[in-house]
C-alpha cells in the first residue's frame, strides 16, 4: 500500500530557517528516513540529513519527530495516520549545522573530560580476570550507541544554555558510573562527578531513560546510583565514621 | 519588544546559533496529561492525610484496629480510645500535633525526598520540566545542588526511619488479630491492615536508598554473595518502585477510611472468624 505523506521538514542553518511543507509517496513497511531520503531523492536534492546504517546502531539519525527527540530510522510510518502531518526537526539542544544536521562536538568534549579507564598499576593488558557479576552492571551502559538524544532532551542543558559548560550530560555520567562501578577501575570518580560534571543538576526526571533507544535505564541503574554513592561521601557522617575507622585500623 | 521579553525569548531552545523553530515546543501528544493527573492524585493525598491527621478522632475501631494515620499514637489525647496506644502516651494532647507526631513527620520526609516522588513534584508541581522536550519555565536552575533540593541527599535516613515505621505497623496489624474480650478474632478490618502493611513494606524495601544500602555500594559482588542476591531481589523490587509509590498511597487512604467508617459505625466490620 501506498499514500502520499505530509511531511514537514526545518530547513535551514545557524542564520535561520523555516518549517518547510513537502507531499510524499510512502509505502508500507517504511520508516521515517525512508521517507526523508525520498524527498532527497525527488524534491529536495540539497537537504541535509545525518545517517549511517539505518538500523539503529550508529547512532546518526537522531533528530525531533513530532518534537520527540528519535532516531529517524527506528521510527516506523505504521504508527502515524495517512493524513497527520509529520513534523521532523534538528535536535534543538546543540548548534545547527543546516538542514537536519546538528554539531554534537559539545559531546565529544564532554567524553574528553571524563578520565579514561584506570586499571591497577600491577595488572599487565592481558592479565585482567574478572567475574561477571562484577562486570554485569557496566556491560548494560556499553549497550549505548552513542546518538546523544539522552544529552538533547535533558532539560539541564537543553532549556538552560548557561548549564553546558558545568553538566557532562546523562551519557557521560553514566559513562561515569560505568568506570566507576568497574570492578578493575581504580580511580576515585566520585567527587568530581559531583564537583565537576555536573551529578547535582540532575534532578532524576528520567527524560533520558525515557528517549534512549537501547532501553537503557540510565536513571535507575547509572545516575541514582552514582547520586547515593556521592551521598555516602558527603552526606552521609555514618558512612563517614565507618570508613575513618576502617582506615585507622588498616 | 523590551530587553526582557527579548532576553527570555533567546533562552533554551531559543538560544542564538540552535535552529531557530517557530514553535518552542512541537509535542502534539497529550502531554500535559501524566503531569496533571499526578498533581491531582499528590495533592488528593495531602488533602485527605492532612485533614486525618489532625482530625484526632475515629482512627481506632472495634478495640483493635489502628489507622497507620495514627501509629505510633503516642499522645496523651490517644487515652480517649484505651488500647490504642502500643507504645506508651507522651506527647501532649494539643490540636495542632498529631497523634502520631513521632511517625508522620519522617513518613512526610521518607516520601517527600524518595526518588520517584521527586521526579513526581518536580515534573507536575515545578514543571522542571513538565514532560520531555515541553520547555521548561524557570530562567534559571541549579537542579539539586544547592539548599533546600540538597537535602535530598539525607533520604537513607529517612529510608531507615521508615524501615522502624513498617515494622510498627507490622506490629499494629498483628495485634489487631486479639479483641480485648472476644480473644483471637479475624475481620475483613484485619486482612485490610495486613494488605496495607505488605505493600508498604515492598514500596519500602524497593526503595533507591535501600537497593543501594543492601548491595548497590559494593563493587565486587562476588565477594559478597549475600548482598548480592539481597541486590538483584531489591532490584526486581525497584523497578516497580513507582507502582509501589501510588499503590500504598492508595492502600493508606483506604486503610484510614476503612478505620475511620467502622469507627463512626458508618459500616460494620464484617468477622470472618471468632
Ligand atoms: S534524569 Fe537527570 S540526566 Fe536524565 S534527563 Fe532528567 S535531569 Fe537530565
Ligand atoms: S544512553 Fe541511550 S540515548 Fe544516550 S547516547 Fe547512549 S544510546 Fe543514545
Ligand atoms: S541511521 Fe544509524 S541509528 Fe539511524
Ligand atoms: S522511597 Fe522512593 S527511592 Fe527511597
Amino acid at each position: 500500500m501506498t499514500h502520499t505523506g505530509r511531511f514537514r521538514l526545518w530547513r535551514g542553518d545557524a542564520e535561520g530557517g523555516a518549517l518547510t511543507d513537502f507531499d510524499v509517496e510512502v509505502n508500507d513497511g517504511e520508516v521515517v528516513l525512508d521517507v526523508i531520503h525520498r524527498i532527497q531523492a525527488t524534491q529536495a536534492p540539497d537537504l541535509a540529513v545525518r545517517w549511517n546504517c539505518k538500523a539503529g546502531k550508529c547512532g546518526s539519525c537522531s533528530a525531533e519527530i513530532d518534537g520527540r527527540p528519535r532516531l529517524m530510522c527506528m521510527t516506523r510510518m505504521s504508527q502515524f495516520a495517512p493524513q497527520d502531518v509529520v513534523t521532523v526537526t534538528p535536535m534543538r539542544t546543540f548548534p545547527v549545522i543546516r538542514d537536519l544536521v546538528t554539531d554534537v562536538s559539545f559531546n565529544y568534549a564532554k567524553a574528553r573530560e571524563v578520565p579514561a579507564f584506570t586499571p591497577p598499576a600491577d595488572l599487565a593488558p592481558g592479565e585482567y580476570r574478572m567475574a561477571q557479576a562484577d562486570v554485569q552492571r557496566s556491560q548494560e551502559f556499553r549497550k549505548c550507541i552513542e546518538c546523544f538524544l539522552c544529552q538533547d532532551v535533558c532539560h539541564v542543558v537543553r532549556d538552560h544554555e548557561e548549564n553546558k559548560p558545568a553538566f557532562a550530560g546523562p551519557r557521560f555520567l553514566m559513562r561515569i558510573a560505568e568506570l566507576e562501578l568497574h570492578p578493575l577501575d581504580v580511580a576515585d570518580r566520585v567527587p568530581a562527578a559531583q564537583d565537576e560534571h555536573g551529578l547535582g543538576l540532575c534532578n532524576i526526571t528520567k527524560c533520558c531513560t525515557d528517549v534512549c533507544p537501547e532501553g537503557i535505564k540510565i536513571t535507575d541503574n547509572a545516575l541514582i546510583p552514582m547520586k547515593e554513592r556521592v551521598a555516602d561521601r558527603r552526606y552521609d557522617p555514618v558512612v563517614w565514621l565507618g570508613r575513618t575507622i576502617r582506615r585507622r585500623r588498616g | 519588544m523590551t530587553t526582557a521579553a527579548r532576553g527570555v525569548a533567546a533562552r533554551g531552545v531559543d538560544t542564538p546559533g540552535r535552529a531557530q523553530v517557530p514553535a518552542r515546543r512541537l509535542r502534539s501528544d497529550r502531554w500535559w496529561l501524566p503531569p496533571a493527573a499526578t498533581a491531582a492524585g499528590l495533592l488528593a493525598f495531602v488533602v485527605y492525610g492532612g485533614v486525618r491527621a489532625f482530625q484526632q478522632q475515629y482512627f481506632f475501631a472495634d478495640e483493635r484496629y489502628l489507622t497507620p494515620f495514627y501509629s505510633p499514637c503516642v499522645s496523651l489525647g490517644c487515652a480517649s480510645e484505651p488500647g490504642a496506644a502500643h507504645f506508651g502516651m507522651f506527647l501532649p494532647d494539643h490540636p495542632l500535633i498529631p497523634y502520631a507526631a513521632l511517625s508522620l513527620p519522617f513518613l512526610l520526609g521518607f516520601r517527600l525526598t524518595c526518588y520517584y516522588y521527586r521526579k513526581a513534584y518536580y515534573r507536575s508541581i515545578w514543571i522542571a520540566p513538565a514532560a520531555c522536550a515541553v520547555p521548561e519555565p524557570h530562567a534559571t536552575y541549579t537542579g539539586e545542588t544547592r539548599f533546600p533540593l540538597i537535602l535530598q541527599n539525607a533520604h537513607r535516613y529517612f529510608f531507615y526511619v521508615a524501615l522502624l515505621v513498617s515494622l510498627v505497623n507490622t506490629y499494629d496489624a498483628i495485634v489487631a488479630f486479639r479483641h480485648p474480650t472476644d480473644g483471637f478474632v479475624v475481620g475483613v478490618g484485619n486482612l485490610v491492615l495486613l494488605v496495607n502493611v505488605a505493600l508498604l513494606w515492598l514500596y519500602t524495601v524497593s526503595c533507591h536508598s535501600c537497593r543501594h544500602v543492601m548491595g548497590g555500594r559494593l563493587t565486587h559482588f562476588s565477594k559478597h554473595p549475600v548482598r548480592y542476591w539481597l541486590w538483584t531481589r531489591i532490584s526486581a523490587l525497584n523497578t516497580r518502585h513507582m507502582l509501589f509509590a501510588w499503590v500504598t498511597l492508595g492502600t493508606l487512604v483506604l486503610t484510614d477510611l476503612y478505620v475511620m467508617l467502622v469507627a463512626r459505625g458508618t459500616i460494620t466490620d464484617l468477622r470472618l472468624i471468632g
